[in-house]
Order: C-alpha cells, then structure tokens, then sequence
C-alpha cells in the first residue's frame, strides 16, 4: 500500500507516493532525484548518505522518509546558490578536499551543520562533526582543511 | 622549475571537483534509464561444493521477474585479468568454491522482487571439503579447488640472482623470520555497480564502475561468447577503486545477458556486504624472509618465500607473485637474491589487485628484516637503508634501467624532518620513531597491454579542447592530470579543456588505471595528442607572422614569438586562423605512446626492466603506544616521495594522504576477519577504517628529480606511498614498546602478549 507524503527539500514542497518502509534516502534518490545524496552501506555506517533535516545531519538510509514529513530536509543539490557554490563547496573544490567524491556531499553537509551551530570550530571540533563520515580517498587532512578555510572566511 | 610552466606544476583544483562538490556527477547507481529493471546475483552459502541441479521454476513464475541466469545457460568461457590464467565463470558452473560466489542472476522490476526471486531459486548442492589456510591447502591430500590444475598451487615464480648462498656465506649477520600480512578490502565508497542495453542491432552498451574499460570489454565480449565489437564499455565518474575494480564481476556479465535476455535495461549495484565478500581483497599473505648483512650494514643476501592467498580465482594471480618478485630488487641493492612465490587456492573471496599490489606485504616482511638486524648490528636504521639505497643508472642485478632515484635524499631528509638523530632510541617508552622505504613502477613494461592512445579535438569557435583518453579517472585525479598536460602543451587554461574518458566506443585504446601507469602512458599520449594539434596551428600562425614554427610559444592562451611576446595573436585568434586558412577542421591532435624507452621483458622468466621508470618514497612513523592498553596512536607519518616531478602538487598531497590513512588502518585496524571461509566484518563497523579522528599528521617532502621519460618528468604518485605505511609503523612501535610484530595488523592483544613475553624474558634472565 502505498501513502502519499509530502517532503520539503530544499524549500521545495513535494508530493510523492510512497511504501512506509522507504528510507529517506531511497525517496530522495529514486522517487525525487536527488542522487546527490550517495548511498555507500544502506546501513548507517559510513556517512555517504548525510543530509540534514531541521539543520540536523542525519543519515538519510536510517531515517523513514514519512519521520521527514513536515521537515526541512536540505541535501547537497540545494547548497549551490544559483549554480553558484557555496563558500563550503568552493573551498572543498580549492583546497582539494575531493578525490573521488563519493564521500564529499555528505561530508560537506556535515560541514554545514557545524558551521551553522559553531561558527569558529577548533580543528578537533571539526575532525568530531566528521567522523562518522568516511573517505577513502583523502585521508580527512584537506577536507579538515577546506572547513577551516570556510569557517575563516565566514560562511 | 615553477615558473617553467603555466599549468602543469601548479596547485589547480581537478576538473570534476565542482560537479562533484555540487552532487552533480553521475556515478553508476545514479544512472538511470527508461524501464530499466533491477538485478541481483544468488550466491554460494558455502565455502566448497558441487552444483547438482538449480530450480528457477518458481522464481520465474513470481509476477514482476523477466529473466533469470545460471551457470548452465552461459558459454563455457572463462575470464580473468592476466590472459593465461583465466579460471573464473561470469556464473559458476559445476561447483562452487567460495561463500558468495556468484550462481545465478535475475532481473525483476524492482529490488524487492528481485530479492524474492534470488530467494525462490532452490539449488541442491553437495558439499565437498574446503581448505582455508595456504600453507595447509598446498598440503598433499588438500581438497584441489580446481582440479584442472592438480594443486592448489595456481602460480610459481623462481627468481634467483647472483649467488646466493656465497651472499649467505660473506654475511656476518643472518635471520630469517616469518611475516603474515591480513587480507584488507579496498573499501571504496562508492559501491560496485554496472547498467546493460541491448539494441535492436544485437550490440551491448555497458556502464560499468571499473578501472580498465577495455579490459571489461575484452572479458564481456569473452564471457558473453560475442565479439568485442559488439560491446561497448562506458564508465561513468567512479567512487573509488584501489584496484578492486579492475576486474569483470557477476554485475556486469548478468546485466548484460538480463539485458539481451529480456529487451530491457538491467541494473546491478552492489551492496556494501557483496563489496566485502564478492568483489578482490588485498592477498593475505604468509612471508618467509632470510637476510643477511655485513659488519657494515652491507646487504649482501636476501631469500624470500611468499605464499599469496588467493582466494577461489586467479584474478591477477602470476601478476600479483611477480610484483612480489620484483620488488625485492627495489628500492636497495641485493646483489644475491632468491625468490620463491606461490598463488595458492583457498575456499576464500579472491585476492586482487589492490594499491602496491603484492608490495605492501613483502615490504613488511623485509623492512621488518632490515630493522632486525640493523639492531643487532648496532646500526642504525636510518644508516642501514642509505647504506644500500638504490642510485639512479647504476648497472642494477635484474637489469633495472632506473634513471632517475630520489631515494638517498628521500631517506636523508625524511630523517631530517624527524630529527631522527636526535629522538631515535631517546623518547620515553612507549613513545617511538620508526622508517621504512619503497619503490613503485610507473606502469609495466611487460604486458600485453601497454601502449596508450589519445586524442586532442579542437573545433569550438571559443578554443575549447577536447581531450580523449581512454584512461579511467577512478577518483585519483587521470582527468585533471591529463588535463593539465595537454593544456600546458597548448597554452591553455584548465577551463578551456573539457576530457572525455573512457568509452571504448569513442576514446582510444587504453590499459586503464592500472600498475600505476596512467601518468606515464596516458599522460605521455596526451603530450603528445597536444603536440601535434600545436604542430598544425603553429604552422598556420607561423605562416601569418613570417617566422618558423619553431620559433613559435603556447602559453597563456597565447601564441608568440619566442624572445618578443608581442608579436603573436591571442590563442583564440590562433584557431580562427586554422580556421580561415582553409585547414581542414576539426584540429585533431593524435598520440601514441608505448613503452620503448627501455627493453621489455617478460613477466616469469628473464631478467630486464620491469617498467620505464619507477618513483620511490621513505616514510618515517611516530607512534605514542598506551603500554596499559596495548592501543596504538600514530601521531605522524614523515613521507619523502620522489614523483619525479608533481603535475600537481595537490592531487599528490592528496594521494599520499590518502594513502598513509590507508597504510595506517591496515597497521593498526583493518583486516578481514574470517570463520571457515565466511568473512565476519563485512560492515564498516566491524572492518574498521580511519576514521577523521585517528587520522595522523602528514607531512609531504616532494624530491624532485624529472624523470626524462615521464611527461614533464613525472613518474608514477598515489600508489607505491601506501607500501612503507605499515612497515615504518612497525618499525615504530617496536621501538616505542619492544614488542617486534610479526603479523598485521597491530592490536593491543599482540602488543600486550608482546610486552608480557618481555617481562618474563627480563625476570627469567633476572
Ligand atoms: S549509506 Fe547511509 S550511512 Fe552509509
Ligand atoms: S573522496 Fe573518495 S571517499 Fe572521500
């Protein structure tokens, strides 16, 4: 049986129809495109799937897409401004804080909860609001790097 | 050298890293195409067993399944990465030799059913017995994995050089010891994953998440029993690879025959559990290691006997020995060596190429060596390796062309920078230092598959550049280097090039990410693509401004007269005159590059040189070990890396760090835990990676030396720095601690046992 929900995404409204066991992730990806958001476990376990929801990041293959109904759910499509990157994405693009990129959206929304909650983070504090997003590529130095870069320039 | 250049050398963001920032690349699973169903592959549950029959009747009359595959329906043709050693079916057939291999593939119209099918196919099988250890499968008596070969030994490779028991015989120090090094999963982010079409002229078009499109393609056009023409490989942006997806897998063999099977697009994507147990993991492996030096630290023997698990299937199986082989000769000088390497089978998931591939183990092992006996020398490490550090163009014993070597200055100032002299064997307990070195080949010289094709195509009235390579960017930067090199040929920008790689259909031949050669084939081929598009508008533009092409300067979207930067025309200004003087359009630029700086050689048999230029690193390690706990925190890793010269220092920043979060996780964390051939962790919360939390200070010593073969003097970078990792940490923690360790990785319960054995050792002796 199938319900019909509405989620807003990055301050669009949209009606969808789904099964009440759908996560998040896989309505965000497969019923509204939004294949920004990377699935990389479906199991909570390595981040790639981060959005925020109510500036929260949460990890979208855990969440049930109707716990999002009435939320503010932002995900990496809704962060470039016009097209335009968002400080946070233009210093990951800079300082080199993408290699494959599987990692980076979810990465980069964990980047902006703390940035939103702690302007000025600690290098430590940084390291923490990103350890439950795993990179394989990178070794985490410059992605450290590009947030503190962001935060400095005053997102 | 930086102001030589204007794009190459410079710390430029990659090409893709804005639409990746912005979420807007197209991996494989984002792909999506009209009625476009969904596959999965049915595995093995056991380890070892014969197939006597499998029933799909009831999954085929579950509504919403359209095709369904086993072994039986397939061509009998066998895949694999070296030609000789193909053992594997896209679907077993007969029997089965590992938990999760691949039996049968279905495609339904959505995941759930697809998942119901996999779960109404009723296989009978009859177990057979199962070896999982290599030492106890090459036993007589041991259950043969693949009778054909009559052992479990599915490659050996004998190397001898010099003498090797008169070595033995001048050393005043000998030891031999036994290494194990764990298997450890690649874990890229982006999960496996392919997509099939089948058109109405009988061609199969085939995204597919790999390192080697042409390799897919071969193996495709083999397993499917069609052509190669009838195959088109397509990669689309890829999340990660470190060699585990370098082979043919179930995915892209079932959507392919789903595909044609059943008239639709077939998807499979992989879960995080098939990633762990059905795809390659690097090759546990057993190592025996006999060193002997002189008074002086002078090695002067070296015997070495490998036993690479590998698993059910060849992959890369007399590949991944000889690698072994190899790179015993590197980075120092062995004047008497012997090398003993055996692929043996075991009812385990396979062993495949992965970073260093076959490198990172014997490196611990003899790095490991090295420092033992440098102890019981009383030398010191650091003083050991210069001793015997490799020189560039010396004559070399397996006849090694090494043209240029940063080694000695890598080691010296690695040393340096980690106030070596100062803090080795002088820190507080459980506070130590400890260094390893290294080399890597910049792409072989010895296979079949050697050469690289690219094309540079100018036609846009604006003078943007296409470059088409065939090249696969997994994640580590091809795109951009290559990139790089043609627009610093050409005097461009980076925002002028647009690259298109790889689809088999439309870019060159290409041998794929693979042994590290991308910068030296590839980049080599797109130096040499844009030389020739700049020869074509140099002639023109030379023709206008009455000087000889020669004379002529590409850069910075110019071209000028060399000696007088005015007297020349913007680069767009350029085009438009090809254009006007009746030249045929597009501009097309075409490089070929093959190895033939240096004699080629042969992968099992003669001595000759292994590849046409080899990059070498030393990597110096800081650990702090909790002597209560057994924990270990790594808090440094001091790496000199000789790149030849960096096409863009980032990018090589980027890789060594990645490489030494890779390195270090497989010291201290990663490894495949197993039961009677079931892998335990296949969860990145049981198989634990670095996280940002333990993740090391990095710090990058570039020692340039400009290799006159590579492009711009670059040799391979990104691959041979993860080798030394978890030899130098080690290193460092035996001497932080005392407790030498043997086996990877290094947990607290083996640095706990150790620091007991040594405490009843001092009261025994007390
Ligand atoms: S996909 Fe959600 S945590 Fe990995
Ligand atoms: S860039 Fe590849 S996983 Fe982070």
């Amino acid at each position: 049986m199938k319900q019909l929900i509405e989620l807003k995404v990055n301050g669009e409204v949209y009606e969808v129809a789904i099964e009440s066991h759908r996560t998040l992730l896989e309505v965000l990806r497969e019923s509204l495109g939004f294949v920004g958001t990377k699935r990389g476990c479906d199991e909570g376990t390595c981040g790639a799937c981060t959005v925020l929801v109510n500036g929260k990041p949460i990890l979208s293959c855990l969440m049930l897409a109707t716990d999002a109904i009435g939320a503010e759910i932002e995900t990496i499509e809704g962060q470039a401004i016009t097209g335009k990157p968002s400080p946070l994405q233009k210093a990951f693009v800079d300082y080199g804080a993408i290699q494959c990129g599987f990692c980076s959206p979810g990465m980069i929304l964990s980047a902006k909860a703390l940035l939103r909650e702690n302007p000025k983070p600690t290098e430590r504090e940084i390291k923490e609001a990103i350890s439950g997003n795993l990179c394989r590529c990178t070794g985490y130095i410059k992605i450290v790097e590009a947030i503190k870069v962001a935060a400095e320039s005053n997102v | 050298m930086g102001n030589e250049y204007s794009v190459v050398g410079k710390r430029l963001p990659r090409i893709d890293a804005h639409g990746k920032a912005l979420g807007q690349m197209q991996y494989i699973e984002d792909i999506v195409l009209p009625r476009m169903l969904c596959g999965k592959i049915l595995r093995s549950p056991l380890p070892h067993a014969k197939i006597l029959n499998i029933d799909t009747s009831k999954a085929e009359r579950l509504p919403g399944v359209k095709g369904i595959v086993t072994g039986k329906g397939i061509p009998r043709k066998t895949y694999g990465i070296v030609p000789k050693a193909h053992d594997e079916y896209a679907l077993a057939i007969d029997k089965v030799r590992y938990i999760g291999d691949d039996v049968a593939a279905v495609a339904a119209v959505d995941e759930d059913t697809a998942e119901e099918a996999l779960s109404l196919i009723k296989v009978d099988y009859e177990p057979l017995p199962a070896v999982f250890d290599p030492e106890e499968a090459i036993k007589p008596g041991a259950p043969l994995i693949h009778e054909e070969y009559g052992s479990n030994i599915s490659a050996k490779i004998l190397k001898n050089f010099g003498d090797i028991d008169k070595g033995f015989a001048e050393a005043d120090y000998v030891r031999e010891d036994r290494f194990y090094h764990q298997a450890v999963n690649h874990a890229p982010l982006e999960p496996h994953g392919a997509i099939a079409l089948y058109d109405a002229r009988g061609k199969f078009t085939v995204w597919s998440s790999t390192q080697i499109p042409f390799f897919m393609r071969r193996n495709l056009a083999k397993t499917l029993d069609v052509p190669e023409s009838d195959v088109r490989v397509i990669k689309p942006t890829v999340g990660g690879g470190f060699g585990q997806k370098l082979d043919l897998f179930a995915k892209d063999f079932g959507a392919a025959w789903l595909a044609r099977q059943t008239g639709r697009p077939v998807k499979i994507i992989y879960n995080r559990e098939e990633v762990f147990t059905c795809t390659r993991q690097r090759h546990p492996m057993v190592i025996y290691v006999k060193t002997g030096i002189k008074k002086d630290g002078t090695i002067v023997a070296q015997h070495c006997r490998i036993y690479a698990d590998g698993g059910a299937y060849n992959s890369t199986a007399p590949l991944i020995i000889t690698l072994s082989a190899y790179f015993m000769m590197i980075p120092y000088m062995i004047r008497n060596l012997r090398f003993e390497g055996h692929h043996v089978y075991t009812n385990k998931p396979v062993g495949g190429a992965m970073r260093g591939h076959g490198i990172p183990q014997v490196r611990f092992g003899c790095e490991s060596s090295l420092d033992m006996l440098a102890e019981e020398a009383g030398i010191d490490p650091v003083a050991l390796r210069l001793k015997n550090a490799l020189r560039a163009n010396e004559p070399h014993p397996a006849q090694y062309k090494i043209y240029t070597c940063g080694l000695s200055e890598a080691i010296e100032k690695t040393a340096e920078s980690m106030q070596w002299k100062d803090r080795y064997g002088k820190l507080p307990k459980g506070h130590g230092i400890g260094i390893a070195a290294s080399a890597y080949p910049s792409g072989l010289n010895n296979m079949s598959h050697i050469g690289a094709g690219a094309i540079v195509k100018i036609q846009q009235d604006d003078g943007s550049v296409t470059l088409l390579s065939g090249a696969a960017d997994i994640g580590q930067g091809a795109e951009s280097m290559l990139a790089q090199i043609a627009a610093e040929v050409l005097g461009v920008t980076l925002q002028e090039m647009r690259v298109l790689a790889a689809d088999t259909e439309l870019t060159p031949l290409d041998s794929g990410t693979f042994g590290s050669g991308v910068t030296f084939r590839a980049g080599n081929a797109a130096r040499l693509a844009a030389l020739d598009a700049r020869k074509q508008i140099a002639d023109v533009v030379a023709d206008k401004l009455e000087v000889s092409p020669d004379d002529l300067v590409f850069r910075d979207k110019r071209v000028f007269v060399q000696g007088s930067s005015d007297k020349g025309m913007s680069w767009n200004e350029a085009i438009k005159a090809v254009q006007y003087a009746d030249k045929p359009m597009p501009i097309v630029g075409r490089g070929f590059y093959h190895v033939d700086a240096v004699e080629p050689t042969t992968l099992l048999t003669q001595e000759g040189n292994f590849s046409p230029a080899y990059s070498f690193m030393a990597q110096g390690a800081e650990v702090k070990v909790d002597l209560e706990t057994g924990q270990v925190k790594v808090l440094k890793v001091t790496a000199g890396h000789d790149c030849g010269f960096a096409l863009n220092p980032i990018s090589v920043e980027g890789q060594l760090e990645g490489s030494v979060a890779g390195g270090a996780g497989q010291a201290i964390y990663e490894d495949i835990d197993w039961d009677e051939g079931r892998i335990r962790n296949t969860n990145f919360l049981d198989y634990k990676m670095l996280t940002s939390l333990e993740m090391p200070d990095v710090e990058n010593i570039e020692v340039i030396t400009n290799d006159p073969y590579g492009p711009f003097g670059a040799k391979e970078a990104g691959e041979g720095t993860i080798i030394p990792t978890a030899a130098c940490i080690t290193n460092a923690v035996y001497n932080a601690t005392g407790v030498r360790i043997k086996e990877l990785p290094i947990t607290p319960e083996k640095i706990l046992k150790g620091l007991e054995e040594l405490k009843a050792k001092a009261a025994a002796k007390a």
